[in-house]
């Protein structure tokens, strides 16, 4: 024990390092900040000193190279010991990073934490949680398969449209002209130089101003923050009602990060790493490349935005978002903290968690995109069969032939992409068909250099057909009275 | 008599240090700057007339995959400079050889003889058999590369990716959407 004490006076004579640390875990915290809510930070901070480690544990096998990473990936599954492992812990890291830094962020937002003083705390947040997007991103890439070749290609094609500066900055984002070794090259400097150097220093400011400043005072209802008078109040409540912050608070912080950990160990035994899914090459086309799970949300809205609000939503959008972000603590700087009244702030988390969490629902089954196995895959119902003649049926097969299936369902099966045809006959007369068939339009493709007459013929009689039991199909009454003037009424 | 706005000797030669810094640091930026955007100051001189191999491989009326290496490798790209692409052989030595890559967003689309639609899998952009946006998101229709037909060889003018703001992509024949 003696000579621990001594090693330790002995250090500590050099470093002069023990006064700073003592007082820094001794400063003293409001008591009711003690809370398990204000667990997510340190929780972030853990897992990506975790996604440090395992990073670095990954680098000393992966090699950056678009020739051999996917290889070193298959080296690392399967040859390495443990080398899943690792590649799993980093992988899910890197899930849970970004969720504990949402979460951290929605806790902030609803508890008036970015307000005065701590506006630029929250503005440093703000660059972080980009940050950390970006390395969910450029780590997608380092996983160099099918998923990660496309993806590229759809991070070029929204940059592309940058007016003016498009191409330069496709270039610039690719290192040339295509997706090619040089591409890789600059998103493993990215991700292993450039992101985590500047993620290392702005959370060292972002911790510091939490230290200097203060946590966060628990919010209470018409508790008013004002730049006047707040920092006398907040010192003279950490005065009457603090603690210090080692061993009051730091036990709950200790036991979230080590959960977190935990869990995150958890998922990657029972779930193992993410991919390599198929090889980086080109030319395998029979691929539909999905973005990670937090940009799956993206993924949906770019397919079900209007396209001529595609390319504003796309470049504008983020510029907004990033502003209104860091705007937040100037325009709101003042005034009540405690989300009991402050109901347009938790409407607000409330419709982007929805927004959010409906668009990242639907990328799961793609109703936009056809099924481009429907065609050979999906019998039509026998239901839709039954009773009809030699022609319907010649219909049928027309409509699988021809794909019809491949975006509009009969029966459950098919694509979503168009409107499902259980009851078309019922919506449009045979005319209406003839014509929809032929030109196309809201959305369908024409198809009238693609059928013989032979063929729209039976394919309209087939779909007059798709009809419920008991439910008459749509007809034309103006046509009906022209044919027939003379015919009486029949009903 | 010290004056606080007297320049001290020892002041001034900071100052000039600060100064004779920021100088190199200035001559330093040229060559830095010039390194980091080399791939956009290239100009085009990526672009190369490659071959998709001979016409007769195409027949009359059919669209087939064909794929090309980019004119330009370097040794660390592996399989990504191998590109595929869809020729339309519409009639003699009349040819339509389209991106692979939806106009929407860049997925590798796919050829439907029998419906004669190319299909997206991403965001369900489809486009016509002469490369004309049929339905979806896309703005436009598929990017055209220049071709020749030259004995009996057909090559394609290729090395940039096609995206939608690529210069290269304006000399894809732009058709309005059928009605």
């Amino acid at each position: 024990m003696r000579v621990i004490s001594q090693v330790g006076e002995w250090l500590d004579r050099r470093l002069q390092l023990a006064a700073a640390i003592r007082e820094t875990a001794e400063h003293h915290v409001p008591r009711n900040t003690a809370s398990w809510f204000y667990v997510f930070g340190s929780a972030a901070l853990v897992v990506f000193l975790m996604q440090l480690v395992t990073g670095i544990l990954l680098a000393i096998i992966y090699v950056p190279s678009a020739a051999e990473a996917w290889n070193s990936l298959q080296v690392l599954n399967h040859d390495i010991t443990l080398g899943w492992f690792i590649r799993a812990l980093h992988g899910w890291g890197s899930n849970f990073m970004v969720a504990i830094v949402l979460i951290h962020m929605v806790q902030v937002f609803l508890f008036g934490a970015y307000k005065f003083p701590r506006e630029l705390t929250w503005v440093v947040g703000v660059f972080l949680l980009l940050m950390t997007l970006g390395m969910a991103f450029s780590g997608q890439v380092l996983r160099f398969d099918q998923d990660a070749y496309w993806g590229l290609g759809i991070g070029a094609s929204i940059a592309s449209r940058v007016p003016i500066l498009g191409p330069a900055t496709v270039k610039l984002m690719l290192g040339g002209p295509i997706i090619a070794g040089a591409t890789l090259s600059r998103f493993f400097a990215l991700h292993v130089f450039v992101i985590p150097g500047l993620l290392i220093a702005l959370v060292g400011l972002h911790l510091l101003m939490v230290l200097k400043l203060g946590i966060n005072d628990w919010p209470m209802p018409g508790r008013i923050v004002k730049r006047a008078t707040y920092t006398a109040e907040y010192e003279e409540l950490v005065r009457k009602d603090g603690a210090p912050f080692v061993p009051y608070a730091v036990w709950k912080d200790l036991f979230f990060a080590a959960f977190i950990l935990a869990a995150v160990a958890a998922c990657a035994i029972y779930f193992g790493p993410f991919g390599p899914s198929g090889r980086p090459d080109p030319t395998i086309i029979q691929t539909a490349p999905r973005p990670d799970y937090f940009f799956l949300w993206l993924y949906a809205l770019l397919s079900l935005l209007p396209p001529s609000l595609e390319t504003p939503a796309l470049l504008i959008g983020p510029v907004v978002v990033i502003f209104a972000l860091i705007l937040l603590p100037f325009l709101f700087g003042e005034g009540e903290k405690s989300w009991r009244r402050r109901p347009i702030a938790v409407m607000s988390i409330l419709l982007i968690a929805v927004s959010l969490g409906t668009l990242t629902h639907l990328s799961g089954f793609t109703p936009w995109s056809p099924h481009m196995n429907a065609w050979s895959g999906d019998p039509v119902p026998e239901r839709f069969l039954k009773g009809t003649t030699a022609l319907e049926r010649q219909g049928a097969l027309v409509f699988q032939v021809k794909q019809c299936r491949n975006c509009h369902s009969l029966g459950e099966l098919g694509g979503q992409r168009g409107p499902t045809l259980d009851s078309v006959a019922v919506r449009l007369t045979p005319d209406q068909l003839i014509r929809q068939v032929i030109q196309g339009g809201g959305n369908m493709p024409a198809y009238g250099k693609n059928l013989s007459p032979a063929e729209t013929t039976a394919l309209v009689a087939f779909l007059a057909t798709l009809h419920p039991p008991g439910q008459t199909p749509a007809r034309n009454a103006a046509l009906e009275e022209s044919q027939a003037p003379a015919a009486t009424p029949q009903r | 008599m010290p004056n606080e706005n007297m320049l001290t000797r020892r002041g001034l030669f900071m100052k000039l240090g600060i100064l004779f810094n920021g100088l190199v640091a200035a001559a330093l930026a040229v060559p830095i700057l010039r390194y980091v955007l080399s791939s956009v100051t290239r100009g085009s001189s990526y672009l190369g007339w490659v071959s998709l191999g001979h016409v007769n491989e195409f027949p009359e009326g059919e669209t087939r995959l064909a794929t090309f290496r980019n004119p330009i490798v370097m040794p660390a790209d592996g399989k990504t400079v191998d590109t595929a692409c869809w020729v339309r052989r519409i009639e003699g030595e009349q040819f339509q050889v389209f991106a692979i890559n939806c106009m929407h967003l860049g997925c590798p689309v796919r050829w439907f003889p029998q419906s004669g639609l190319f299909m997206c899998p991403c965001h369900g952009g489809a486009y016509y058999r002469d490369g004309s946006r049929a339905s979806g998101p896309p703005e436009r229709g598929l990017f055209v590369y220049p071709y020749k037909v030259k004995d009996g060889l057909i090559t394609i003018q290729a090395g940039e990716l096609p995206t939608p703001g690529s210069p290269s992509a304006a000399l894809g024949t732009e058709r309005p959407p059928c009605a």
